[in-house]
């Protein structure tokens, strides 16, 4: 078992134990709070897989920015008022049994198909370790160029999305 | 390295468990936080078949960044119409809000 295994394990803990603790802990603050830690583990898993770059973007963008904006939110508003779990689970117990089946089908049909076994005999390169070097090179000069496998449409589109979405803030939340 | 299946075991994890909070939750900002608990475990599923699947592309791992944009945009715009809400109707119970209906 190498450290690589062991961070995989402490990472896996994080985040499985604070996602279900997010959806049945009472008060919604405390919510946020187990939603960043599950953002933050996540972010470790991309560190882990040798993504840097998304794990720095995630860290910045959810950790220091929507996070922030949502707990602002509940303390501006009644939202940290919430309801008890048992409550909750009673008032809709088809909720809970969808996500229950739904996690078990998830589950039968990743340990049934073992899909990655016939992806790795393919011709590709056997060790992931070579191929999986992504540079901030490589992703500046697939972001911005328009020629093939470029992505400079979805760029400028991410952008003015940006834009409208400052002018919409701004103009749904003021005082009028 | 790590067998695959089990990083796509987590993101089912949290896929569930946003979609048990998505149904079960009263407040709408506890709503928006079960959406971006799913969004995080599809911006998870599509870094991790761009790892396996894609050899020497980077596709999926655009996506991936995409996705955290727009998911910031989304939020931005919902958080700001709840405290409209709030202004307005003094609550953000999902089952208070029927102020629209005739």
């Amino acid at each position: 078992m190498n450290s690589q295994n062991i961070m995989f394990v402490i990472l896996a803990a994080i985040i499985i134990l604070s996602s279900i603790a997010t959806v049945v802990t009472k008060s919604v603050i405390r919510a946020a709070t187990y939603l960043l830690f599950v953002l933050l583990g996540t972010a470790g898993m991309y560190f882990l897989m040798g993504y840097t770059f998304l794990g720095a973007v995630q860290t910045m963008v959810y950790a220091g920015g929507i996070i922030v904006l949502y707990v602002f939110a509940i303390l501006l508003t009644d939202g940290a008022k919430g309801q008890d779990t048992k409550a909750r689970i009673k008032d809709a117990s088809w909720g809970f049994i969808l996500a229950l089946v739904g996690f078990l089908v998830f589950l039968f049909m990743l340990l049934k198909q073992n899909l990655f076994a016939d992806i790795a005999t393919l011709d590709a390169p056997q060790e992931p370790a070579k191929c999986a070097a992504t540079s901030i090179d490589s992703i500046g000069n697939t972001l911005l160029s328009s020629g093939e496998g470029g992505h400079l449409l979805p760029f400028e589109a991410v952008s003015v999305l940006l834009l409208a979405c400052i002018v919409a803030g701004l103009l749904i939340a003021r005082k009028r | 390295m790590i067998q695959i299946e089990y990083m796509l075991i987590i993101s089912a994890v949290m896929m569930c468990a946003g979609i048990f909070g998505f149904i079960t939750r009263r407040s709408t900002l506890a709503v928006l936080l079960s959406i971006e608990l799913m969004l995080n475990s599809a911006d998870l599923n599509f870094a991790v078949f761009n790892r396996m699947c894609n050899f020497g592309g980077n596709e999926g791992y655009l996506f991936s960044v995409f996705a955290i944009a727009i998911a910031a945009a989304e939020s931005a715009v919902a958080i700001a119409i709840m405290i409209n809400i709030y202004r307005m109707l003094k609550g953000i119970q999902v089952d208070k809000l029927e102020k629209m209906k005739g």
